[in-house]
C-alpha cells in the first residue's frame, strides 16, 4: 500500500520564513499550574499568541451540595473551597449567614476572627510567594516560605486541632476559645516574623534573576483590573488603592491602624512584592488585636441548634488573601439554604490570564499564572 | 519481557528455593528503600503532601521524593478529590508509569469520595473505582506523619513481593462494568481547536 | 439617612431613568428590570460610575429564573443588585460582556450550571463541567444516577 504524503505549504511571514502555530497543552497535571489547571497555548515560536485556560477539574458541586445541608453543616464545605485559606472562607460564609439571620457576634469572637484571618493571610501569601519562586526555579525559596507557614499552621493546630481544614469560624462566633499561652505564642511568632520576612525579601526580591524574570512581565493596567472584576493583591500591584479592610471596613477593622500596600507598575514583581509586604501589615494587625482583646463570650447566646433564618437574601464579603470573597445566600425559611453562591476572587482574577499573557514567552506565562495566585478549589468550587 | 521478569521466571522454573528468595529479598529491599512518588495532588491533601516533602517532615529520608514526570516514578500518591473531568487524566498518567507500580490513596476523597460522597454530581467516589490501590490513608487531610506511615506500610508490601511471575500478587481491577474508554474526552483533544 | 436613602436621593438627582426602578429588598438596594431593558439599564449604571461587576448568578424559582448582578461603584460608595427574570421555557437574555468585560466568565458559569443562554456572548460554552456533560446541575429538577442522596437526618 503506497503511503500518501500530503505536502502542505506553510504560510510565509514578511521575511519569507515559514510560519506555523504550535498548539501546546499545559496541564492539568503539571508542576507549574498551581493545582489542576489546564492551559491550551497557541505559540508562534516561543511567543504566546493566545492562551485558553480550561478549568473545572476540581468542580465538586459544592453549591449544589449546600442546598441539602443545614447552615452549620456547610461550614466544613467552605473549608475546602480555598484550602490554602480555610479560615477566611469560613468567615465569609458566616458573615452572610449572620446577615441573613440577624445575628450579632460578640466582640471577643470578632477579635479572634480577625487574628486567625490575618494569620491565615500570612500563611497563604507565603504559599503563593513560595510556589511563584519554585516556578522560576528558586526551589529552596519554596522551602523557606513553607517553614514560615509551618509556624502558622502549628499555632492553628494548638488552637483548633487541625492543620489545614479548621471548621473554626461558625455562624454566631467561633467554636473554641484560645488555650492558655496561645496569645503569647502568637506574639512570639509575629515578633520573629519581621527579620524572617526581611531575609526572604533580600533572598528572593533582591536577586537579579528574580528581577529579570518577574519585572515587566504581565503588566496589568488599573483600568483593565477594575473592568475585569479582579481584586486583591493582583490589582493592588497595579496601583489601585482598594482594600475592603479599609475602604469597606467590617468587623473590628475600623479600630486597627495599618497601611494598604499598593504597587506601581502592575507587573508580576509588584504583585508578588505586595503580597510580601502585606504580611508585615498583618503582623501589625494581630499585635493590635491581642492588645485590645478582652475576656468575654465567643459565641452568641441563645442561638438555636438548627438555624432557620427568615425568608430573604443576603450578600456579604471579606478581603481574603486573593481578593474580595463573597457569599450570596438565599433562604426560604427552612434550615437549609435555597441557594448558596460563592463569589470567588481567584475565578475572577484568572479571567485576566488570556489578556495578560499575549506577547510573552512560555516561561513568562508560568510566571504570570503564579502572580495571579489561583487556588483551584476556589476557582472550580 | 523485562530482564527482571526473565530472571524470576528462570529461577522459578529451576525450582525456586533459596536463590529465588534471596534475590527476591534483595530486590524487594532495594525497591522499597527508594520509592519515587508521583504527586497526583489535586486539592487540599496536596498541601499536606507538600508539607510532608519539605523540611519539617522530611520525606527524602525515607527515600521518597516527588518527581513530576510519571515515567520516573514507582508510586502514585493520589492526594485530593478526583472529579469526572479529571478521571481520564489520572488513568492516562497511571498507564504512563512503568511497571512495577503502586498507588497510595491519600485522604478521604481519594479513599471513598470523602465529604463529597453525598449529593455531589461530579466527584468520583474513591480512586479504587478505576485504579488498583495498595495503601489507603484516611484523614481529611491526613497529617504528614500519616502519609509517611503509609509509605512505610507500602515499603513492607513491596518487600514481600516476589520477582517470579507466578508468585506475584495480582493487581486487577474488579470492576462490574467495562474499563474507562478513552473516547474523545477533554484530555485527549488537547491539541484540537477549542472554538 | 441610611446608606440606602442617600443612594436613592443621589440617583434621583443623577438619573431620572433609574430612579423609578430602584427598590429595597431585605436591606439591599435593588434595581429590578425586565429583560428587554437590561442592556439599557446596565449602560446607564455604567455611565453613572458603577464600574465594578462583582457577581453574576441565577436562582431557580420553579417557573422562572431570577438573574442577579451585583455592581459596585467606588465613586458613589455604593453597591446595587441588578435583578431580572427569565421564564423557564425561554431562558435567554442579552449578554453584558459589552458593558462590563468581567461578565465573560461569570455568564459562562451561569450557562454551564443553569442552561440560561446569553445572546451576544463572544464564547458561550461550558466552563466548569466537561464539554460533553448533559444537563444543567444547579436546576432544581436535575436528575443524575451518580448522585447519592444524603439520608434525611439532620
Amino acid at each position: 500500500m503506497t503511503l500518501q504524503i500530503e505536502s502542505r505549504t506553510p504560510a510565509l511571514d514578511d521575511a519569507g520564513h515559514p510560519v506555523e502555530e504550535l498548539v501546546l497543552n499545559v496541564g492539568p497535571s503539571h508542576p507549574s499550574t498551581h493545582g489542576v489547571g489546564r492551559m491550551i497555548v497557541h505559540l508562534d515560536g516561543d511567543v504566546v499568541v493566545k492562551v485558553t485556560p480550561v478549568i473545572g477539574y476540581l468542580h465538586r458541586g459544592i453549591e449544589k451540595m449546600a442546598e441539602n445541608r443545614t447552615y452549620l453543616q456547610i461550614v466544613p464545605l467552605t473549608d475546602r473551597l480555598d484550602y490554602v485559606g480555610s479560615m477566611y472562607a469560613n468567615w465569609a460564609y458566616c458573615r452572610a449567614v449572620e446577615r441573613l439571620a440577624g445575628i450579632r457576634v460578640p466582640e471577643r469572637a470578632e477579635y479572634l476572627r480577625v487574628i486567625v484571618c490575618e494569620l491565615q493571610r500570612i500563611a497563604s501569601h507565603m504559599m503563593s510567594i513560595g510556589s511563584s519562586a519554585a516556578d522560576t526555579g528558586a526551589f529552596s525559596m519554596f522551602i523557606y516560605t513553607f517553614d514560615v507557614r509551618e509556624g502558622v499552621v502549628e499555632l492553628f493546630e494548638n488552637l483548633c486541632g487541625s492543620r489545614l481544614t479548621y471548621n473554626y469560624v461558625r455562624p454566631g462566633g467561633v467554636s473554641k476559645d484560645v488555650p492558655e499561652g496561645w496569645t503569647d505564642d502568637v506574639l512570639a511568632f509575629t515578633g520573629s516574623l519581621g527579620p524572617r520576612l526581611d531575609e526572604l525579601d533580600r533572598l528572593f526580591f533582591g536577586n537579579t534573576i528574580t528581577r529579570g524574570r518577574l519585572k515587566g512581565v504581565g503588566v496589568l493596567s488599573p483600568e483593565d483590573a477594575v473592568a475585569w472584576g479582579a481584586s486583591g493583591p493582583a490589582v493592588r500591584g497595579s496601583g489601585v488603592n482598594w482594600d475592603l479592610r479599609q475602604h469597606r471596613a467590617y468587623s473590628v477593622y475600623p479600630r486597627m491602624e495599618f497601611d494598604v500596600v499598593v504597587g506601581e507598575r502592575g507587573d508580576a514583581y509588584d504583585r508578588a512584592r505586595v503580597r510580601l509586604l502585606e504580611c508585615y501589615e498583618s503582623a501589625k494587625i494581630i499585635e493590635q488585636c491581642i492588645a485590645q482583646m478582652r475576656a468575654g463570650a465567643i459565641m452568641t447566646e441563645g442561638l438555636p441548634r438548627l438555624l432557620a433564618p427568615p425568608v430573604g437574601e443576603a450578600y456579604d464579603h471579606i478581603e481574603s488573601a486573593r481578593g474580595s470573597l463573597g457569599v450570596y445566600l438565599v433562604s426560604d425559611g427552612s434550615e437549609r439554604p435555597y441557594r448558596m453562591k460563592v463569589r470567588s476572587p481567584a475565578f475572577c482574577n484568572l479571567a485576566l490570564l488570556p489578556l495578560l499573557a499575549v506577547g510573552h514567552t512560555l516561561p513568562d506565562l508560568v510566571v504570570i499564572l503564579g502572580s495571579l495566585d489561583p487556588v483551584f478549589g476556589e476557582v472550580d468550587r | 519481557m523485562a530482564l527482571v521478569d526473565r530472571i524470576g521466571a528462570g529461577l522459578e522454573s529451576l525450582g525456586g528455593g533459596i536463590i529465588l528468595t534471596t534475590v527476591d529479598s534483595l530486590v524487594g529491599w532495594s525497591r522499597g528503600q527508594s520509592l519515587w512518588a508521583f504527586p497526583m495532588g489535586t486539592a487540599c491533601c496536596a498541601m499536606e503532601l507538600i508539607a510532608a516533602s519539605f523540611n519539617k517532615f522530611d520525606f527524602d529520608r525515607l527515600g521518597t521524593f516527588p518527581r513530576p514526570d510519571p515515567r520516573h516514578t514507582d508510586v502514585m500518591i493520589i492526594a485530593g478529590t478526583i472529579t469526572e473531568k479529571m478521571k481520564p487524566a489520572v488513568s492516562r498518567l497511571y498507564e504512563q508509569m512503568p511497571d512495577p507500580k503502586w498507588v497510595i490513596a491519600m485522604g478521604n476523597c481519594a479513599v471513598s469520595g470523602g465529604i463529597f460522597y453525598y449529593d455531589s454530581y461530579s466527584v468520583v467516589r474513591g480512586a479504587d473505582s478505576f485504579l488498583p490501590v495498595d495503601v489507603f490513608i484516611a484523614g481529611c487531610p491526613p497529617r504528614p506523619e500519616s502519609l509517611q506511615d503509609g509509605v512505610l506500610q507500602l515499603r513492607e508490601l513491596v518487600r514481600t513481593e516476589s520477582i517470579a511471575p507466578g508468585k506475584r500478587r495480582e493487581r486487577t481491577l474488579n470492576l462490574p462494568q467495562a474499563p474507562v474508554a478513552h473516547t474523545g474526552s477533554t484530555i485527549a483533544e488537547g491539541s484540537g481547536e477549542v472554538e | 439617612m441610611t446608606g440606602f436613602e442617600q443612594l436613592q436621593t443621589r440617583l434621583a438627582e443623577l438619573s431620572p431613568k433609574l430612579y423609578p426602578l430602584f427598590s429595597e429588598e431585605f436591606g439591599d438596594a435593588v434595581i429590578g428590570v425586565e429583560r428587554s431593558q437590561l442592556i439599557e439599564t446596565a449602560e446607564e449604571l455604567r455611565a453613572l460610575g458603577f464600574d465594578r461587576l462583582g457577581m453574576v448568578t441565577a436562582i431557580d424559582r420553579q417557573e422562572w429564573f431570577t438573574l442577579v448582578y451585583r455592581v459596585a461603584s467606588r465613586s458613589l460608595s455604593a453597591a446595587v443588585f441588578l435583578k431580572t427574570r427569565v421564564p423557564r421555557e425561554d431562558a435567554h437574555l442579552d449578554s453584558l460582556c459589552g458593558v462590563w468585560p468581567a461578565a465573560n466568565w461569570q455568564e459562562r458559569e451561569v450557562f454551564d450550571l443553569f442552561g440560561i443562554v446569553f445572546d451576544g456572548h463572544p464564547d458561550l460554552r461550558r466552563i466548569l463541567l466537561p464539554e460533553d456533560w448533559v444537563g444543567y446541575p444547579l436546576r432544581k429538577d436535575y436528575e443524575d444516577d451518580r448522585i447519592i442522596r444524603r439520608p434525611d437526618y439532620i
